[in-house]
């Protein structure tokens, strides 16, 4: 059972004016088996949440606490975050080249459970998760991400998600760019990642069209660095009828 | 990539105000066997600018002297190697010295190792030339022919240890249609100065691969040079260096592109890792007039791992005919992409794994290219090695 707990996070990155803030004291807890959906306007430092809790080196925090399973993530290096249970499923997934992608999954399997898969279940589990996300039995001898389109990058991630398979699963906009199809085989990924005992997932999306594919049990609408509102699924119906609007008035 | 139109235009305009057409490139002085047309360098020409003269040990004054390198050697079935003279090794069309130590190396070695190819033999298993110095006092002037015959196919490695001062001539004359593939690897000890040069003149229709390595010696400075002895020729010339706390890899290539319808493709990847590691990549490339329809590319990529290096990349292009094919260059040096660190580290994998395998991928794809899987499996582990002195050392 993994709690991962935000309170009051605050985050800047360094600009050319000087350090900017971008998070101005978040405080969200995704309880294991919830799935939390964050919503929000460009801008508003959802990806900056997402990439600030997996430690990416442009963010700085400068107060609050994360903690996952009450074991204080921001003191970790960003691989004892991923080793402590974290997934980030990142939005514009980076270019490796000449590492292939079976390399990369089973060097990423050895380093989070400190010994290497068993080879003949490995290989079937591999093949099975590329399978599962309608990629190509010769996916694996490609280079990570280099050459994907963006719909492969995105699957790819959620083959990650599955092999991996962590305690909490940040998901950075996944949705975005993706096709109907694309995006039906991206969330029976996540659902069946969630269905699983135990499992906490952060959605952050633009849009609510993956809302309809993965329901989420808490919605949160973000602006200008902050939660502004927290409600259920409705909340998310009615982002969709009415838009940012409101709540951008309301932050001004 | 492809020149422009625009930029076409440009070439045929400046060319036509030259009136008449450029015999000599800018960039590279004639071959001469003549030393007098070498004199000794003083640091500041442009083909030695880059290179630490005064750690040459004296190889640059050109005294005579006897000493050999140990020469073991695997030679397939259908392959000869034997000694021939100096004037037999001009006569059957030795590629004449383009600097100072190639042509030192011409008049002091006085004979010449051939090694022989016949027209239509197909050749298996490598040719391996394996060359060993005992000490850095020795002084070795080396001259080596490899004649491949018509429609012949063989791989031919070169693999240099030990240490020694030593400055070689090397012709690579590959007959019409032929596939030759020729690997010149410098293993050697950390104090070695080597001044190699590698010519290679390309047959009719043939295909030439040649490949050089340099991980170890104090300096190292290759020449890689590539010619056409008619249409339809195709050069692909790879490398791969690693350069360790203050060592000095220089390698320069040119491709001349002197028939029509020839192909040149250079890729040269290098790493530098510790103080005072210097890497020189020089790649020339001159298109005549007559060279219509060709297409040449070159591309090097340095990475850089520790502070205290110094990576050198200059590409060169002399356009004679603005009627081609295609021609283009990329260079570039860099370090450690964090964002590629970030996502391999975000799956769990410690830094200096995630490096372990950026460093391996950004070689990989050479390695791959190589052709000969004994040599391939070798380099993959001796990036490994060179990984341990810095990447992957427990304290570091």
């Amino acid at each position: 059972m993994s709690e991962l707990e935000i309170k009051d996070l605050q985050v800047s990155v360094d600009t050319e004016d000087g350090p900017k803030e971008i998070l101005k004291g978040v405080t969200l807890t995704i309880k294991a088996g919830e799935t939390h959906a964050i919503m929000g306007p460009n801008g508003s430092g959802k990806s900056t949440l997402a990439y600030s809790i997996a430690g990416h080196p442009k963010y700085t925090i400068t107060g609050g606490t994360v903690t996952l399973d009450g074991e204080d993530l921001l003191s970790m290096t960003v691989d004892e975050r991923a080793r402590a249970g974290l997934f980030l499923a990142m939005q514009y997934p980076v270019e490796v080249p000449g590492v292939s992608v079976s390399n990369f999954l089973r060097t990423a399997k050895t380093a989070l459970d400190g010994e290497a898969p068993k080879l003949r279940t490995w290989v079937k589990d591999v093949n099975k998760a590329l399978e599962d996300l309608n990629l190509d039995p010769t996916f694996g001898t490609r280079s990570v991400n280099e050459g994907f389109s963006g719909g492969e990058k995105k699957r790819h991630e959620i083959a990650q998600l599955e092999l991996l398979n962590p305690q909490v699963a940040i998901l950075d906009e996944t949705d975005s760019g993706l096709d109907i199809d694309a995006l039906k085989v991206v969330s029976e990924g996540v659902n069946r990642f969630r269905a699983q005992q135990g499992k906490g997932v952060l959605l952050i999306t633009h849009y609510t069209r993956i809302l309809r594919y993965i329901t989420p049990d808490h919605v949160h609408v973000f602006v200008d660095g902050k939660v502004a509102a927290s409600g259920g699924p409705e909340l998310a119906e009615q982002l969709e009828a009415e838009g940012y609007d409101r709540y951008l008035k309301a932050g001004v | 990539m492809t020149v422009t139109d625009t930029a076409r235009e440009s070439v045929s305009s400046a060319l036509e105000q030259e009136q008449g057409h450029l015999i000599v490139s800018h960039l590279n002085p004639p071959p001469s066997y003549d030393l007098d047309d070498h004199p000794v360098p003083t640091g500041r020409e442009e083909i030695w600018r880059f290179t630490p003269l005064k750690r040459l040990r004296g190889l640059l004054d050109g005294e005579s002297s006897e000493a050999h390198l140990t020469w073991t050697t695997t030679l397939p079935e259908g392959v000869t190697l034997r000694e021939v003279g100096a004037d037999e090794a001009v006569a059957l069309g030795e590629l004449a010295p383009n600097d100072r130590p190639s042509a030192l190396a011409a008049a002091h070695a006085g004979s010449a190792m051939l090694l022989d190819v016949p027209a239509d033999a197909a050749i298996t298993e490598p040719v391996v030339l394996h060359l060993h110095g005992e000490s850095v006092d020795d002084l070795v002037w080396g001259r080596l022919l490899i004649r491949v015959g018509t429609h012949a196919d063989v791989t031919v490695v070169v693999n240099h240890t030990g240490s020694a001062r030593y400055a070689a001539i090397t012709t690579v004359l590959v007959g019409d249609g032929a596939r030759a593939n020729v690997l010149t690897l410098q293993d050697w000890a950390d104090d070695a100065v080597h001044l190699g040069r590698d010519a290679i003149q390309v047959g009719r229709d043939a295909t030439v691969k040649h490949t050089s390595i340099s991980f170890g010696g104090d300096v190292v400075r290759m020449h890689a040079n590539v010619e056409y002895a008619g249409p339809g020729g195709d050069a692909e010339l790879l490398g791969l260096y690693f350069a360790d706390e203050g060592q000095h890899l220089e390698h320069r290539l040119f491709a001349d592109h002197n028939a029509p319808k020839t192909k040149s493709h250079v890729l040269y990847k290098g790493a530098l890792q510790g103080q005072g590691a210097h890497t020189v990549w020089i790649g020339n490339v001159l298109i005549r007039k007559i060279a219509e329809g060709i297409e040449t590319y070159e591309e090097n990529r340095n990475l850089v791992l520790t502070d205290g290096c110094q990576a050198d990349s200059v590409p060169n292009l002399e356009i004679e005919t603005g009627e081609i094919e295609g021609a283009g260059h990329a260079s570039a040096t860099a370090r450690f992409d964090d964002e590629q660190l970030f996502y391999l580290r975000s799956r769990g994998v410690s830094e200096k794994e995630a490096q372990r395998l950026v460093v391996h991928g950004f070689f990989n794809d050479l390695i791959r290219k190589v052709g000969i899987p004994s040599v391939e499996e070798r380099l993959l582990s001796t990036v490994e090695t060179e990984l341990a002195k810095n990447v992957l050392k427990e304290d570091a």
